[in-house]
Parts: structure tokens; C-alpha cells; sequence
């Protein structure tokens, strides 16, 4: 290979270049296949979601002409007729193919009660014949429902129609706009708290791993080659054991009448069982215990590498056990320390699948409530914003981890 | 008695201790979940729990009969024939594009390789929520939703971050210049990395894939919004069972989970030993 | 490796020969499911040798929704309640179905008049049960409450309550509770102040409920001592007293009936065999089987079959006890009640 001396002529140069560039073109076709594979199969999924939470054309696809006629409303009154009739006409049309329920699911959305309204009028339009819509269509939809004639009804219906929105991200963090344009809290205050739950609930999640995981990681790190290996068997074999199967588990050990319970009253500690399944506190520590070995595995990694002299040294030089894994130790731990930290954070607070089994009502997060509006709900799009603001959340965990840890250091087993 | 050195206080001894009595108790907590559901599952009784007779230990209060159930139920049947299906497609998948990729990101003239890096792994950081939510918008288009077909691509997705990291560990054991020296003989990179590089990295590649099939075989909240009732597999069918009815046919399943999982760790482990051994290093 | 994997994956395709379905029929499961199957769904296999994937689902028009706009439907035929039905037909989720073509009942009465009105209200569906929501007292800690407002008394009644997880039937207990008269509960539930004021009636109780998530769960948590008392669908716990001997009392006092009906889903490329097996599930014989769990049948033709004493444990032998539940109001303010509802849960 050539080297870059000093001496290079032109010729050299452009060869070594061109040998740099063929290289970096070899390595480059190797990663391209799962390249392209990862964006299809991964990235351009979370890219529509992203565009899913600003981006609703449901309403703006139903009605255009109306949307397109009610540019002209002042918004102080009842629209002319013309819109009416207009609106008359699509009504009739939705009710005849059968999608008016999907407009009066949007506007129910921004105004709850109006889901009937749309339903019975578009039955009530549905028989009348063309020629007598676009004569009478404006006296016919008023006398259907007197909502028509309430111009909050017709703000509604604007506001749903609009293609791009940032209403999602408002109301994904308790906010709505007003009819003036300006911006308020809303009636209902519930993701900006459910967000910091599920931030707490990771916290302390990630504070309790630290506290069973070190010294555990400690001990093994130090303890003999076969001793360490042996006890591996025990960290490995839960982290390899179904995520299902611990969850499970968990149930039969905390349920009213489970082992739990029943060691408890057995032993005479308690008489009554104990509420345990279906709380936050089932929740924690059953995440606790899964994902205990993602803490326990990268500090073992680095605690394994640490000279244990040092320790050593210092008591033996006078200084206490603690001081000197506070002075010497925990600094050497540390990147250990950080890479379980975030990598048992970044897991906790993305977390669906216990909450979801253990949680009750008590131990939900953020993904329970995003599966929440995605499975029963129907209102993909909110839970689309939802699902934005926790990604940005994770990747700037992860940016942050990238950075202090880098992602090179990441081992398994 | 153990002896410890002279400078040792009484408390540095009593922390000694200390220190091995927390961490057997934080096994003892890694442990017992697991080792709890195994004899449960033999209960003879509907129940989740131990009855009186199981703790007599009284032969007629365990029996075979959530096995038995397993075996009998169509629906687990099919479940254990997907999850099998599903997890080896996706580990292939996973396997021969990641340990590709890995490859080239080894290779010290990869541009852009941080990035890269980062964007590879990326469907390891992510929550799972967020990547169902996204499959299923975008695989509708495709018509991918209830096939098949989109869960495989979706489950080898997943596995992909692990094959990478399990295969750039083995790498980076690996003495690049026999991969420059296979060049310089005059075979074609792809040639080389068949014909030399494979064999050498063998055991971090079979491990990567191991670890995609277990992912894809546990995996359950893709599996709740991309499949359709055909595709359920084992988790899917357990995470229905626990929401729904709570009998010990899902303890009977889970044990044998166990016993699956111990016997890829036990793989994964020699596999790791052979490493060592051939790259010579710890 | 790849040898062998390749082994394995053979190995695991051929050892379980299933073969493909004809029809997915999905329904809820437990011992209504269990009904179901053993007077609709085996019958209709043995006559035809049609293969049926019998699915569960836990309700709602969300798991439709997704299959439609996917463009993917996965199910054939489905058991949806009225409270859904409404919002799934109308957004065009359900095939409309033929009522013309439904056989007549067993005794010749024709399928129009054999039928209860409700059965047939909607173009979408063909009544299957008329069902209701209850509460279930364990009376092994004697007979507990005998009406809803004595439910929300927790200091005459101790113990924890089970309630379903959704604001639903929830909300309208809360304001009888309260001393809303049946008639006008869901008038009362479509403003602020009745909403504000079902919630603070639930407050009282909030600390002693259990909220679970499917049906199937409300013996269980009243057999294994999570709760004192339970919401439930009125058959589950009818099963429990009558095939396990369980100590459940069932009141009546206030229960929200509804029915459910037989749907076709939207595209599905088995509608000839769906609707065969509708017409098939709702002749006299297979609806008067749902007795096994205390549904009252839809067809008067199938309700003249049941013995007696089983009609006393249907809802149909209780409706001036009971209130219908509105489909209507719920598809109104069925979002914008459940997001009140979470929040309400999380303080």
C-alpha cells in the first residue's frame, strides 16, 4: 500500500485517490443491500408516521367543494345558501356511498355530539332527488338538524377540513386553538402528565437497576473465571427467557391469591392479600426484574477490565471501602454505569407490553395510550403525534448516548 | 474461615459479606420468577397458583393436562408453526444483509460511517409502539398488513441491529490484512469475504442470527398490529391468554419457553468459547 | 447453519399440516364463545365441511377499521354489539346485508315477524342475543348490594368493586346511583354538569374498583377474591353458578341491555359463505342454544323452545328492571367521553 510520504507525485496522488474512493465504494456496496432494506422496511414507516400526525386529508377528500365554497364565509353567521346547498349535495352523495360516518367521526372529534347530527341528516338527504337539493338543498339541511344554522358547527367543519395541522401536537400536549385563532388549554389535561409519569415510572425504574445491578455486576466482575461464569448462567438465562414468560410469571407471583399473597399469610405477615397485580407498583418492579440484566451485562463488561489493586491500595493506605470506590472505582465504572443507564431508560420508557398486562389502570405509560388511540379510539392521527413526541424524546436519548457512550460499546452477552 | 488481610476493619469485612449476600439475593430475584411458573404448570387445577396438594406434594395434584391442552389446541399449534416460520425467515434475512453491512462497517474507509451506524441499530432504540404505528401506516400501501410477508420484513428489521453488533464484534478480532491479502492475490472482495473472512467470523454470524430468531420469536406488539388471525404466533396467543383467560395452559407454554431459551443460551455460550478459542483472544 | 435452519424451517412446515380457512368468524370468546361453537359454529362445519378459524376480539370497531383501510380484511363474519353497530355500518365498514334471504323460523313463521324488531333494526346485522350488563355479588361473605346505588355505597358495602375499563355503562350506573331516573340518563349524560356529575358519584368509589379489560376477566376476579362485586355480561356469570357451582348472585336492579348481532365484514372474499353461515347461526335451533349462557334469543320462534326456568335467568324476563343501551349517544360522545375518562383515571 502506498504510503502518503512526503515525495508524491501528481500521478501518485490521483491513483491513491482513486484507490481511496474505489475502497470506499467496495465497503459502501457491502452495507447497501441492508441499507435499502432498513429504509424500506424501517425508516419510511417512522418517516409516514411523522407525516401522519401533521397530515389528516380525510375530511378535505370527502367534501372539497364545500371546504372550497366556505372560503368565501365570513364566520360570524350561517354560511349563504349556496355552501349549504353545496354541502346538501355531498351529503347526499356520502350517505348514498356510504362514508358519511367517516366525516362525522372527524367533525365528532372537534366537536362531540356532532357524530349524529351528520348521520341523521345524511339518512334524511339521502331519498331526496337532485333537482329539489339544488332548489331547496339550504331549507332541507336546516330543518334536518338546527346545529346547521350554529356557526360553530360550520368552524368545525373548517377546521377538520384542513389537509396540514399542527392541532394533533397541540392536543398532544393539552393544548387547543381557539376559535380566534389563538391558543388554550384544554377542557381535559391528561398527555402532558402522562408523559411525565411514564418519565418518572422509567426514573426510578433505571434507579432501582442501578441499586441491584452494580454491586451484583461488582461481585462478579471480581469473583473468580468460574464463579463469574456460573453466576453469568443466572443474569443470562432471564435475559434470554421471553419477555411473555416473565410477564407471566410476575402474574402468578403477585395476583390476589398468588405465591406471594400466599406466602405472606402463611407466614402470618399479613391477613388480608395484598393489592399487588394491576398497579404501578406491579409494573415497576416487574420491568424492574426484565430489564435488570441490560443494566447488569455493559457494567460487567467494564467492571471486568477494572485493575481491583487500586481499591486495594487505598484501604490498605487508611482510606474507607466507600471513600475509595467513590475516589477510584465509580470514575472506572462509569462508562459502564451510563451505557446501562440509558440503554435501561431508553427501553423503560418506550415500554408497551407489561403496563399494558401488569399496569391496571394505575401503571400506564405512554405507549399504552398511543396503542390506546391506534386499536380502540381510532384517531390514528393523534396517537401519531403522540408517537412523535416520545421518538424525538428517545433519539435525543439516544444522540445524548451516542455521544457520552457511542454506540460501538454496545455488547451482548 | 476465610482470611482477609490485616488492615481490614470489622466493617470492611462485614461489606464483604454484605456484598455477596445482596448479590446472591439479586440472583435469587433474577431467578425465581422463572423457576416459580416451571411447577406451576403441572398444577392439576385450573389455577395459577399452588394448590394444598401440590405443596403436600401429592402426585394427584400435578399432572400433564395443560400440555396435553397445548398439543390439542389448533390455535397453539399454529402459533408454534408461525413463530418458527416467521422467526427463521426473518433471522436469514437479518443474517445475510447485517453480516454484509457489518462488514463494510468495518472496513476502515466507510464513509459517513457513524450515521450509518447509528441508523442501522436504530430499530433496537426505538419503542416498539412507535415501529408498529409506522408499519402499519406505510406496509398498508403495500398491502403488506395481515401477510406473511410484512411480518418477516418487519421481525428482520428488528433483528438486524443485533447481527451487526454480535458480527462487529467478532470483526474487530479479525486481522484486516488478510483481507487485504486476499485482494492483493487477485480475488475479488466478494470472493475474499466468502472464501476468508466468513469462516473466521462464523461464530459471531451464527450467534447474530440466533439473536434475530429470538427476537422475532418474542416479539409480540408488531405481531398485535401487523398480523392477521392466520400469522398468530406464540406470544400473540400468550398475550391474548393473559388478558383474557388466565389458565395454566399459558404456564405450560412458558416452561417450555424456558427450557428453549436455556438451550440457545447454552449454544450461544459454547459458541462464544469457540470464538475465543480461534481468535485467540479474550 | 443455514443447512440446518433450512431443516428446521421444513421440518416446521410440514410436521403440522393445517389446512387453510374457509371462513374466520370472530366473536368474544369465554363461555359465550364457547355457545357459540357448540350450536352454531360445529353444526354449521359438520353440514357443510366448511374450515372455520373461530377468532376472539375484545369489541369495538377499531380491529374492522383497520382491516378495511388496509385493505386487508382478515375476518369474514363478526359478532359485533349494537353499541358498535351504529358507527361500523355507517362509516361502511359491514357489508349490508339481505334480510329477505333469512330462513323462516322453525314453527313457519316468516323470518321478518319470527324476529324482535331490534334484531333486524339495522341493515348491517342480523340479531343474534339480547344480553345484558349486570353487577355479580360473591354471597360467600353474605348477600351484599341489591342495587346500584347501594354498588356506590361503600360504607354499607365494603370491598373492592370490578368494572370494565371504559367509560360505557360505568358513566350511567354512576348517575341512576345518583338518583337520575333511568329515562333520563343518557339526556343528563350529554351535558357537562351530568358528566361532571357521573364522575364525581364514581369518585366516592374509585379507590375500592378493579378495572379490567375483557369480560372474560369478571368471574375470574370475583372467584379469586379481587373483587367483592362485579360488573359483568350477564352470562358469564350465569356459566360460573351453573358449570362450576360458583356462589354468584346476579342483580338486575339498573343492567344495560343490548344486543349483538352477526356482521359481514366489508371486502371479504368469502360473502357467499359468510352470509350462508349467518342464515344458518340465526335459524330457531343454534339461537335458542345461547340459553347455555342466559342470552335471550331474537327469534320469538326460538324463545317458545327454552324450558321456564331458564327464562327467569335471561334478560328478556328483566327489561322493565333495565335500561336499553343507546348506540346512538355512545357513537356521539364515545371519544370524547373516553378521553374524559382517562384523564379522570389518571388523578
Amino acid at each position: 500500500m502506498s504510503d502518503t510520504a512526503a515525495g508524491l507525485n501528481p500521478a501518485d496522488a490521483r491513483n491513491a485517490a482513486r484507490d481511496v474512493r474505489r475502497r470506499k465504494l467496495q465497503a459502501f456496496l457491502f452495507v447497501t443491500p441492508l441499507l435499502v432494506f432498513i429504509i424500506f422496511a424501517f425508516v419510511a414507516p417512522i418517516a409516514t408516521m411523522l407525516y401522519r400526525s401533521v397530515h389528516n386529508p380525510t375530511v378535505a377528500n370527502l367534501v372539497p367543494e364545500t371546504l372550497a365554497a366556505l372560503d368565501d364565509w365570513s364566520g360570524n353567521a350561517v354560511p349563504d345558501d349556496a355552501v349549504l346547498i353545496q354541502f346538501a349535495t355531498d351529503m347526499k352523495r356520502m350517505a348514498n356511498d356510504r362514508t358519511s360516518g367517516q366525516l362525522a367521526d372527524e367533525i365528532n372529534r372537534a366537536l362531540p355530539g356532532m357524530s349524529s347530527v351528520v348521520k341523521s341528516t345524511a339518512r334524511s338527504l339521502r331519498r331526496v332527488d337532485d333537482a329539489e337539493i339544488s332548489a331547496n338543498g339550504a331549507t332541507l339541511l336546516l330543518e334536518a338538524n338546527d346545529r346547521w344554522s350554529d356557526p360553530t358547527t360550520w368552524h368545525a367543519l373548517k377546521a377538520a377540513g384542513q389537509v396540514y395541522s399542527s392541532s394533533y401536537y397541540l392536543t398532544s400536549v393539552d393544548l387547543e386553538r381557539t376559535a380566534d385563532g389563538g391558543i388554550a388549554q384544554r377542557d381535559t389535561q391528561i398527555y402532558v402528565k402522562l408523559y411525565t409519569k411514564t418519565l418518572r415510572m422509567a426514573l426510578t425504574i433505571t434507579v432501582l437497576t442501578i441499586v441491584l445491578g452494580y454491586p451484583l455486576a461488582f461481585f462478579m466482575a471480581h469473583a473468580s473465571d468460574g464463579l463469574a461464569n456460573f453466576l453469568m448462567v443466572f443474569v443470562l438465562l432471564p435475559f434470554w427467557t421471553s419477555l411473555l414468560v416473565r410477564t407471566t410469571a410476575w402474574i402468578a407471583l403477585l395476583q390476589t391469591n398468588g405465591v406471594v399473597n400466599s406466602s405472606l399469610m402463611a407466614l402470618g405477615i399479613t391477613d388480608e392479600p395484598i393489592e399487588m397485580l394491576y398497579t404501578q407498583f406491579s409494573t415497576i418492579i416487574a420491568m424492574t426484574h426484565i430489564l435488570l440484566p441490560f443494566m447488569v451485562l455493559p457494567l460487567y463488561a467494564v467492571m471486568r477490565g477494572i485493575d481491583s489493586s487500586y481499591m486495594r491500595a487505598a484501604i490498605s493506605m487508611g482510606s474507607r471501602p466507600l471513600g475509595a470506590w467513590y475516589k477510584i472505582y465509580l470514575p472506572m465504572s462509569l462508562p459502564g454505569l451510563s451505557a446501562g443507564a440509558l440503554l435501561v431508560f431508553i427501553i423503560s420508557v418506550g415500554y408497551y407490553i407489561t403496563p399494558a398486562l401488569v399496569g391496571g389502570t394505575d401503571g400506564q405509560m405512554i405507549s399504552n395510550i398511543i396503542a390506546f388511540h391506534m386499536q380502540q379510539s381510532n384517531n390514528w392521527e393523534l396517537a401519531a403525534a403522540l408517537g412523535s413526541l416520545l421518538l424525538i424524546l428517545i433519539l435525543l436519548l439516544y444522540w445524548l448516548f451516542d455521544r457520552f457512550v457511542g454506540t460501538d460499546n454496545l455488547k451482548l452477552g | 474461615m476465610k482470611r482477609f488481610p490485616e488492615y481490614y476493619t470489622i466493617w470492611n469485612i462485614a461489606g464483604h459479606y454484605g456484598l455477596r449476600i445482596f448479590a446472591l439475593l439479586v440472583l435469587i430475584f433474577l431467578m425465581l420468577p422463572i423457576l416459580v411458573i416451571m411447577p406451576l404448570s403441572f398444577n392439576s387445577e385450573p389455577f395459577f397458583t399452588f394448590t394444598e396438594g401440590m405443596l403436600a406434594l401429592d402426585a394427584e395434584a400435578y399432572s400433564l393436562r395443560w400440555y396435553q391442552e397445548v398439543v390439542d389446541d389448533d390455535k397453539w399449534r399454529l402459533a408454534i408453526r408461525n413463530s418458527f416460520v416467521v422467526g427463521i425467515a426473518a433471522a436469514l434475512i437479518a443474517t445475510v444483509l447485517g453480516t454484509l453491512a457489518a462488514v463494510g462497517l468495518a472496513s476502515p474507509w466507510m464513509p459517513y460511517k457513524r450515521f450509518i451506524t447509528a441508523l442501522l441499530l436504530s430499530p433496537m432504540i426505538v419503542p416498539l409502539i412507535i415501529i408498529a404505528a409506522g408499519m402499519f401506516f406505510f406496509y398498508t400501501r403495500f398491502n403488506l398488513v395481515g401477510t406473511f410477508a410484512g411480518l418477516i420484513i418487519a421481525h428482520a428489521a428488528l433483528g438486524v441491529p443485533f447481527v451487526i453488533i454480535t458480527v462487529t464484534a467478532t470483526l474487530s478480532g479479525f486481522d484486516r490484512s488478510l483481507f487485504v491479502a486476499g485482494l492483493s492475490l487477485g480475488a475479488g472482495p466478494f470472493k475474499v469475504f466468502w472464501d476468508v473472512v466468513i469462516p473466521l467470523i462464523r461464530p459471531g454470524v451464527i450467534s447474530g442470527g440466533l439473536f434475530a430468531f429470538v427476537t422475532s420469536f418474542d416479539e409480540v406488539v408488531l405481531v398485535l398490529f401487523l398480523a392477521g388471525p392466520e400469522q398468530r404466533t406464540i406470544p400473540r396467543q400468550m398475550f391474548s391468554g393473559l388478558r383474557e383467560q388466565i389458565n395454566p395452559t399459558i404456564l405450560a407454554v412458558a416452561t417450555l419457553l424456558v427450557v428453549l431459551s436455556a438451550a440457545l443460551l447454552f449454544t450461544l455460550e459454547a459458541l462464544r468459547r469457540r470464538s475465543v478459542r480461534l481468535s485467540g483472544s479474550a | 447453519m443455514k443447512m440446518h435452519l433450512t431443516l428446521l424451517a421444513t421440518l416446521a412446515l410440514t410436521a403440522s399440516p393445517l389446512v387453510a380457512q374457509d371462513l374466520t368468524v370472530t366473536s368474544f370468546g369465554g363461555a359465550y364463545g364457547a355457545a357459540q361453537k357448540e350450536h352454531m359454529i360445529d353444526p354449521f362445519v359438520a353440514e357443510t365441511g366448511t374450515n372455520i378459524l373461530f377468532e376472539d376480539y375484545g369489541g369495538g370497531v377499531a380491529e374492522m377499521k383497520a382491516q378495511v383501510e388496509a385493505g386487508n380484511v382478515q375476518w369474514d363474519v363478526v359478532d359485533v354489539e349494537v353499541i358498535d353497530l351504529e358507527r361500523a355500518c355507517a362509516e361502511g365498514y359491514l357489508e349490508v346485508i339481505d334480510q329477505s334471504t333469512l330462513p323462516d323460523g322453525d314453527d313457519g313463521t316468516p323470518a321478518a315477524e319470527d324476529f324482535i324488531p331490534e334484531a333486524l333494526a339495522n341493515e348491517c346485522g342480523v340479531g343474534n342475543i339480547v344480553w345484558s350488563i349486570v353487577f355479580a355479588v360473591n354471597t360467600e361473605n353474605g348477600p351484599g348490594p341489591q342495587t346500584i346505588a347501594e354498588f356506590f355505597d361503600k360504607d354499607a358495602f365494603p370491598g373492592k368493586r370490578g368494572l370494565r375499563k371504559r367509560p360505557q355503562v360505568n358513566m350511567e350506573w354512576a348517575l341512576i346511583a345518583d338518583g337520575v331516573a333511568p329515562e333520563d340518563v343518557y339526556e343528563t349524560l350529554s351535558t357537562d354538569e351530568g358528566q361532571a356529575r357521573a364522575f364525581a358519584k364514581l369518585d366516592t368509589i374509585k379507590d375500592d374498583i378493579v378495572w379490567y379489560d375483557s369480560w372474560s376477566q369478571a368471574p375470574v376476579l370475583l372467584n379469586d377474591g379481587g373483587a367483592q362485586m362485579v360488573q359483568s355480561a350477564n352470562g358469564r356469570i350465569y356459566a360460573a353458578i351453573k358449570d362450576d357451582g360458583a356462589p354468584f348472585s346476579i342483580v338486575w336492579d339498573s343492567h344495560v341491555y343490548d344486543l349483538d348481532v352477526w356482521a359481514i365484514m366489508k371486502g371479504t372474499p368469502h360473502k357467499e359463505k359468510a352470509m350462508e353461515f349467518i342464515q344458518f347461526a340465526t335459524r330457531t335451533v343454534p339461537l335458542s342454544g345461547m340459553q347455555d349462557v342466559a342470552y335471550g334469543p331474537t327469534r320469538r320462534s326460538a324463545q317458545a323452545l327454552l324450558p321456564e326456568d331458564v327464562k327467569q335467568d335471561l334478560p328478556t324476563a328483566h327489561l322493565d328492571e333495565g335500561l336499553k343501551a343507546d348506540g346512538i349517544f355512545w357513537a356521539d360522545y364515545g371519544e370524547s367521553l373516553g378521553e374524559k375518562f382517562n384523564e379522570w383515571l389518571l388523578q
